[in-house]
């Protein structure tokens, strides 16, 4: 039916002259003629995909000047999910950047037809998201605090306030609700089509029944395009091929990984009611019940995410458009029960079909967009977890942003397609995380949860003796890592029920891992960082480095240097610790999910010189963290070498023997502020280092600790971690380093003339440490991060992390505060004093708690020393 | 009153011995289910036949009291009667009017109990109800299965097998109903069997121990024969020929190891012997009949010969005087081969191309059904005797399955069996049934154990096999039980799906139908053995095709004395094949 829709729009707008100059291309092309017309030879950018996608990186590409432009449909445009897509524009999404592509989506498609002329049924009816439970109000709460400071009206409301505006509904068993007036549908077929028409009117030239064979790569660049019509040579290429996007990026020589599956999806199609629903009728999210429903016609469309996901395609069988794939009535059963749960009414509707489309999900539920690391000039799209239509607008011009200036106006790491490396792309673990990842669309997010499938795919060779000891793992970029372990006597919760907003179940044993940590030594396996090696035959290595990082790396052999490796606007492309371990060799560490991204970055920027290499080596060393003031003893009983500060200084790093094994690069750094030492071992080595450790370390009380252990300590010590609280728009000014940069050098670096000016003029937002006054651990909703930080009861930024501080026994937030005008809301200087002379308070679902600001740790926490009074007899039990 | 029961009191008579139908059918009152032979055999003489059987049926003993009986009766046993040989379709409340004759008083035992439930439910104003609880049932209908998946190892060697599942059900105690699997060593080919014992389970032991040595001996090379024969002769360690894949519930008796591998040592010396060193192409059909042949000679010479050590004298007399059908297949690559003696059955699920099932029979029941085999006796045998060889649709009027293993009663000549049994153990002697010579029995033998072997080359389309005794194949028909596995082993129930096309449904309707469909479908994911499946759909089937738990519980609470009635012994192997490599077979020519 929409496509019949789709067709007479199309036949309507004939006559509109922005139109016509394509529509008549298009109806040549239609036939046996099509053949011989031929393809232009060249063009700036070739975009690959005549979805929602591929006509909103052409629009915004074309209104920002950017008109040598092709656009490739294998089949017709909007005829693959685009056309099936159920039309539902929701604004209320988890994460802020989400949220503001959707808001922009919004406001873009609401003038679309005025700036076009071409009708896209877009009518703003209001979106109501319902809650079964008190979690699920909770999670609504979340949504419903972020979207008010980003500016898109919503309230949470009650059940009688639901039956008002939705008579229809059942709300017995309702708790609340949450509603978003502005949110709206629209037909994305027709949307897709506008766009397509305003970006052919600025010049994009675009070809349907053409299809894309293979992205022609010269020197790792985008040179050309391989279609079934001919070449075109490009400097850019975007693929917005939807669910055929991972196929056409393994179609290359050099092959493009882009993680996405797709699951078939389903929903239904009522006649109209008898009092035929009005096409202003709110949209309906029950996410306990797995479905939503919107007024289509005088009836409803309602579909759903279910718990057994379909996944299709997965041997990428390749089709023009997506057929009408079987309904499956008995797929469908629980969603239709769902659906006549909350609507008993429509018992005696009329069925009109069950609509099979399918959707492609990705491995973290987030999309995917940006350029490939391995190709220059090859931009990516796609994977949009079946909220095309609602980032459809927003998505479109961050990518051409992309395109146009080298880098998006917002911080967009969290869907960059360089957070994955190929050790996503198998297609069996895309099969199994999408069925995973499907049913979360629908499911209550908590903090802190981690994805059950495709795990195990990278550990540590210490993985098995650890988790014999009862470690709990989480996954980082592949990687296995321990959140705590939990000790033989003790239980958790199931995995189920241990979801919650408030105090987790693991609270005390990390408790106790911080508690050794703080006063004798534990042990965290830290392998999952990245860890790269630069040498060079002269002083190549330092010079590029030297230009590549901010902070000064001419140091002594032996020494450790933080530094950020920034942008030409001073932010933080990579925040990492590099050990210069000879003249000509560094040996660098980043966060686990730098690999991708910081290869790419250093590849891109590092000469092509055979004197220069730089490599891998995350995967020859095992990390462990020694953390503690009892880890020099450890250390030197293992060594016999002196580890005291004056043969070992604090960030210094030596190759040193513990016990059998040599070769062991001890630094004396732990990534939380405490005293200790990560030792980099060679694999082989890992056990008997491990084995070693935990033998000498018994009389010192060394137990193992987890990541979670870490982050307690290191955010309490006001440390920054890149990718959750430091990312590309950030710079080293607005987090209080200045002294890790090398301004006052005279050096060049890639981001001083920014930092130059921001030093010069002041920054605009500053990196805040927040100590919750009046929250009680054990009673009040815990912060996780995202939650509005208000000064003086006015808006100024989001947490970025948090976690509860057993030392200052409150919870500890860190996040960045602008200053925001009052008149215009524009961004002003934040000042020590600014950040200094306001109050402050904490939105977490709703409820605020005071908290106090600081821009420096507490200092008292450096200097803990253990009265004599305090000590007790269970200070002297084995931990 | 007059009832079949009272006829066959009266029919036990000698004089009266295979006079009428009816006397017959009265005496299958005692054991009313399609028992195999009828031959009455004293209880007392239970021992002869009890191998160390687990009798899981044991625990329902105390249960039954509770139960509506008649309720069960009502539906059960009228369903089990059209499978019946009898000719004269008897009502059950006659049955039990039935008085045991004095002489078999001891025999009757079972019935005696019988009587008294039925009394106490007659005369019970308000019957309890008793059912067993799901998991209860699942844990009887899991008691005996098993399944094996055949190991992959990087893709090479990849069988067209992917694994069976297997499992049995007794209502005899001890179940007569034995099952075989086994992987050929020193040829390629799986080896998969069931057999079904009657009169007793230990001549379907012996088969099901030592058939496949027999096989996998024929088909053996000679010069791995030589090889094997060498290592005895010097003592050394001897080559394995099979790889057993068994229940733990599945044993072998270690008493008569020794015996049956002399026997089977013969056997191969005669091969050796036999061979005139050119090296020809063995040929499985041939083999397969060999082996058949062989162990039944074997059965009646061992049983003829006797032995010092008297537990296994009176073993291998109990063996040859018990009879066994057996179906056998042999899969190699795309070669299946199905050897068949008597009325297990053989069948293929094969997956039409709409997604649909179909059964192909790959073996012929050996019994009054089949016209050939009423044929073949006939012929067999001089024209004054056509009357009596098949009488009330079994042999001599007594036994049902016209080819069978074991059974020397209808093999040996009558001055054979006396002597044998004169010179037997006291046990044999006191045992009515050895002693008792089979009517009109003039020109023996009447039995034979060779098999019926069918050659089928796999197909793509074929997905599975079901190998089954009797006791599946007379509740089931063979299109429901390939349809059962079918939609069972592809996950999916090929209920039509539904497609609301250009009628009238709305919501409410629909949701009803698919509450319907899915409750139906529940039942597949209980189990996680497709023999199982098919097992609780044979037991617990309604009218409607569809699991009745009700039912299902009352006819597995029925105590061991009445299962019988009810239901025979149900032994089931599923063989599911690797259509990839099949189909790989087929692109290779």
């Amino acid at each position: 039916v929409m496509f019949y829709r789709l067709l007479s729009v199309a036949r309507r707008q004939r006559t509109s002259p922005g139109w016509q100059n394509w529509s008549s291309m298009r109806s040549n092309m239609s036939t046996a003629e099509a053949q011989s017309i031929a393809l232009p030879a060249q063009a700036q950018v070739v975009i690959c995909g005549g979805g929602i996608m591929g006509t909103s990186v052409a629009y915004h590409l074309s209104k920002m000047g950017w008109t040598d432009i092709i656009l490739l449909e294998q089949g017709r445009l909007a005829a693959g999910s685009t056309r099936f897509c159920a039309g539902i524009l929701s604004t209320a999404r988890h994460l802020t950047i989400e949220q503001k592509m959707a808001d922009y989506s919004n406001k873009l498609y609401h003038q679309l037809e005025q700036e076009t002329g071409i009708q896209t049924g877009y009518i703003r009816t209001g979106s109501i998201f319902l809650a079964q439970t008190q979690d699920r109000l909770i999670s609504l709460k979340r949504i419903n605090s972020s979207l008010n400071v980003t500016g898109i009206p919503s309230e949470i409301i009650s059940p009688k306030k639901v039956a008002e505006l939705y008579p229809l509904l059942n709300v017995h068993d309702l708790v609340g609700a949450m509603h978003v007036p502005e949110d709206a549908v629209v037909s994305s077929a027709d949307v897709a089509l506008a766009l397509a028409s305003a970006a052919s009117q600025n010049g994009v030239q675009i070809y349907d029944r053409t299809t894309v064979l293979h992205i022609m790569v010269k020197k790792g660049q985008v040179t050309g395009v391989e279609t079934d019509k001919g070449q075109i040579e490009c400097q850019y290429f975007v693929n917005c091929a939807g669910q055929w996007a991972y196929e056409l990026g393994l179609s290359n020589e050099e092959p493009v990984s882009i993680p996405l599956h797709a699951c078939e999806h389903f929903y239904l199609l009522t006649r109209p009611l008898e009092t035929p629903l009005q096409s202003n009728t709110p949209t309906i999210v029950d996410a306990d019940g797995r479905i939503y429903i919107r007024n289509w016609q005088g009836g409803i469309l309602s579909g759903g995410f279910e718990k057994n996901p379909k996944p299709i395609f997965t041997e990428g069988k390749n089709q023009l458009e997506i057929q009408n794939l079987q309904e499956d009535w008995d797929h469908f059963e629980p969603l239709l029960s769902s659906l006549l749960r909350r609507m008993p009414e429509l018992e005696t509707l009329e069925i009109m079909k069950l609509v099979n489309c399918p959707e492609t999900f990705t491995p973290d539920m987030r999309c995917i967009m940006g350029e490939s690391p391995v190709v220059q000039g090859y931009f990516v799209l796609a994977g949009m977890n079946s909220a095309g239509l609602s980032f459809g607008g927003g998505a479109g011009k961050y990518l051409a942003e992309w395109m146009v200036h080298g880098y998006p106006s917002e911080n967009i790491w969290d869907l960059d397609l360089k957070r994955f490396g190929a050790l996503q792309s198998s297609r069996t673990f895309l099969r199994h995380r999408v069925m995973e990842v499907m049913p979360l669309i629908y499911d209550l997010k908590v903090p802190r949860w981690d994805f059950q499938t495709g795990r195990q795919l990278r550990t540590s060779p210490l993985y098995d003796r650890l988790d014999a000891q009862g470690a709990r793992w989480m996954e980082k970029h592949g990687f296995e890592r321990p959140k705590y372990f939990v000790p033989p006597d003790k239980d958790l919760l199931a995995l189920e029920q241990s979801k919650t907003f408030y105090k987790p179940d693991w609270f005390d044993i990390v408790e106790a891992e911080v508690k050794c940590c703080k006063e004798a030594v534990c042990v965290i396996d830290m392998s999952s960082f990245t860890k790269f090696e630069i040498t060079s035959t002269g002083d190549q290595a330092l010079e590029i480095l030297q230009y590549l990082f901010s902070n000064d790396l001419d140091v002594p052999v032996g020494h450790i240097v933080h530094t950020g490796m920034l942008n030409e606007g001073g932010g933080y492309e990579n925040d990492c610790s590099i050990a210069r371990l000879n003249k000509r060799s560094f040996f660098m560490i980043s966060p686990t999910d730098q690999q991708v991204h910081c290869w790419a970055w250093l590849k891109k920027h590092m000469p092509k010189d055979n004197n220069l290499l730089l490599e891998d080596v995350t995967w020859k060393y095992t990390a462990l963290n020694l953390i503690g003031p009892r880890a020099v003893d450890v250390l030197s009983e293992l060594s016999y070498a002196p580890m005291t500060p004056d043969h070992f200084p604090t960030l210094f790093c030596k190759e040193m023997s513990v016990g059998y094994a040599n070769g062991i690069r001890v630094m004396s750094m732990t990534h939380t502020g405490e005293p200790g030492f990560m030792l980099y071992i060679p694999i082989e080595y890992a056990l008997h280092v491990y084995n070693e450790v935990m033998n000498v370390g018994q009389k010192y009380g060394i137990r193992n600790a987890g990541y979670y252990a870490l982050r307690s300590l290191r955010i309490e010590k006001f440390f920054a971690f890149w990718g959750q609280d430091l990312n590309t728009l950030t710079t080293p000014l607005e987090c209080g380093r200045e002294s890790w940069v090398k301004l006052e050098k005279g050096m060049d670096f890639i981001g001083r003339e920014a930092l130059l000016q921001q030093k010069q003029n002041g920054v605009y937002k500053r990196f805040t440490m927040f100590i919750l006054d009046d929250h009680d651990t054990d009673l009040d909703l815990w912060p996780w991060w995202g939650e509005p930080i208000f000064r003086n009861g006015q808006y100024v930024g989001k947490t970025t992390s948090s976690a509860y501080s057993y030392t200052l026994e409150r919870h500890v937030c860190l996040g960045f505060v602008h200053n925001f005008s009052e008149d215009s809301g524009e961004e002003q200087v934040v000042t020590a004093d600014f950040i200094n002379r306001g109050e402050y308070e904490i939105d977490i679902a709703g409820h605020r708690f005071q908290a106090k600001a600081k821009l420096y740790p507490v200092t008292s926490l450096f200097a803990h020393k253990r009265r004599k009074d305090d000590v007790e007899l269970s200070d002297l039990h084995g931990k | 009153m007059e009832g079949p029961g009272r006829a066959s009191a009266r029919a036990w008579a000698p004089t009266a011995l295979g006079c009428d139908s009816a006397s017959w059918a009265g005496r299958m009152c005692v054991c009313p289910g399609p028992r195999r032979i009828g031959i009455p055999v004293r209880s007392s003489s239970l021992p002869l036949f009890s191998d160390a059987m687990p009798a899981p049926t044991q625990l329902f003993f105390p249960l039954i009291r509770n139960c509506e009986l008649s309720r069960i009766y009502g539906t059960a046993c009228y369903c089990h009667h059209k499978h019946l040989c009898c000719s004269s379709p008897y009502i059950p409340q006659n049955r039990l009017r039935y008085t045991p004759h004095p002489a078999y008083a001891t025999f009757c035992r079972p019935k005696e109990n019988w009587w008294q439930y039925t009394q106490g439910r007659r005369y019970a104003s308000t019957p309890q109800k008793f059912y067993l609880t799901p998991p209860q049932v699942n844990s009887i209908l899991k008691a005996n299965e098993y399944s094996f998946k055949v190991p992959e190892f990087d893709g090479k060697n990849v069988s067209s097998i992917l694994g069976f599942d297997s499992n049995q059900l007794p209502a005899n105690a001890p179940i007569e109903d034995r099952r075989s699997a086994a992987t050929c060593l020193q040829t390629r080919g799986m080896l998969l069997g069931v057999f079904d014992g009657h009169a007793g389970c230990a001549c379907s032991q012996a088969v099901s121990e030592r058939l496949f040595y027999y096989i996998a001996v024929s088909l053996l090379p000679h010069e791995t024969l030589l090889e094997i024969e060498n290592a005895v002769e010097s003592g050394r360690a001897l080559l394995p020929i099979l790889q057993w894949h068994k229940h733990p519930n599945d044993y072998f008796s270690k008493e008569a190891s020794k015996l049956y591998f002399n026997s089977l040592r013969t056997y191969w010396q005669e091969l050796i012997d036999l061979n005139t060193g050119e090296s020809t192409d063995i040929d499985v059909k041939e083999a397969l009949i060999n082996a058949f042949k062989r162990l039944d000679n074997d059965i009646s010479l061992e049983a003829q010969v006797g032995d010092p050590n008297s537990f296994l004298n009176y073993l291998v007399l109990r063996v040859a005087f018990s009879g066994a059908t057996a179906c056998v297949a042999h899969v190699d690559g795309v070669d299946l081969h199905v050897a068949n003696t008597g009325d297990s059955r053989a069948m293929l699920g094969v997956q039409e191309e709409d997604g649909s099932w179909s059964a192909v029979t790959l073996s012929n029941d050996h019994n009054a059904q089949n016209e050939r085999e009423i044929e073949r006796l006939k012929l067999e045998h001089p024209k004054n005797e056509a009357k009596s060889v098949v009488k009330q649709d079994r042999l001599l009027g007594l036994l049902m399955p016209f080819r069978a293993f074991g059974d020397v009663k209808f093999k040996w000549s009558i001055d054979l069996q006396k002597r044998v049994i004169e010179s037997g153990p006291d046990q044999l002697n006191d045992n009515e049934y050895t002693k008792f010579i089979p009517p009109n029995y003039h020109t023996p033998p009447y039995l034979t154990a060779e098999p019926e072997v069918t050659y089928h080359r796999l197909r793509p389309q074929d997905k599975f096999l079901v190998l089954a005794t009797d006791g599946l194949w007379e509740t089931m028909h063979r299109q429901d039980v390939v349809r059962i596995v079918g939609e069972y082993l592809t996950g999916m129930h090929h209920q039509q799906p539904i497609a609301v096309g250009g009628y009238k449904v709305t919501l409410g309707q629909m949701h009803g139908l698919l509450t319907e469909r899915r409750a139906k479908m529940s039942s597949v994911f209980e189990d996680q053995n497709a023999a199982t499946h098919l097992i609780r759909h044979a037991v617990g089937n309604n009218e409607f095709g569809t699991v009745d738990h009700e039912r299902l519980s009352k006819m597995l609470s029925l105590p061991e004395e009445l299962a019988r009635m009810y239901r025979d012994d149900i032994t089931i192997i599923v063989v599911q094949f690797n259509s990839h490599v099949v189909g790989a077979y087929q692109n290779q020519e």
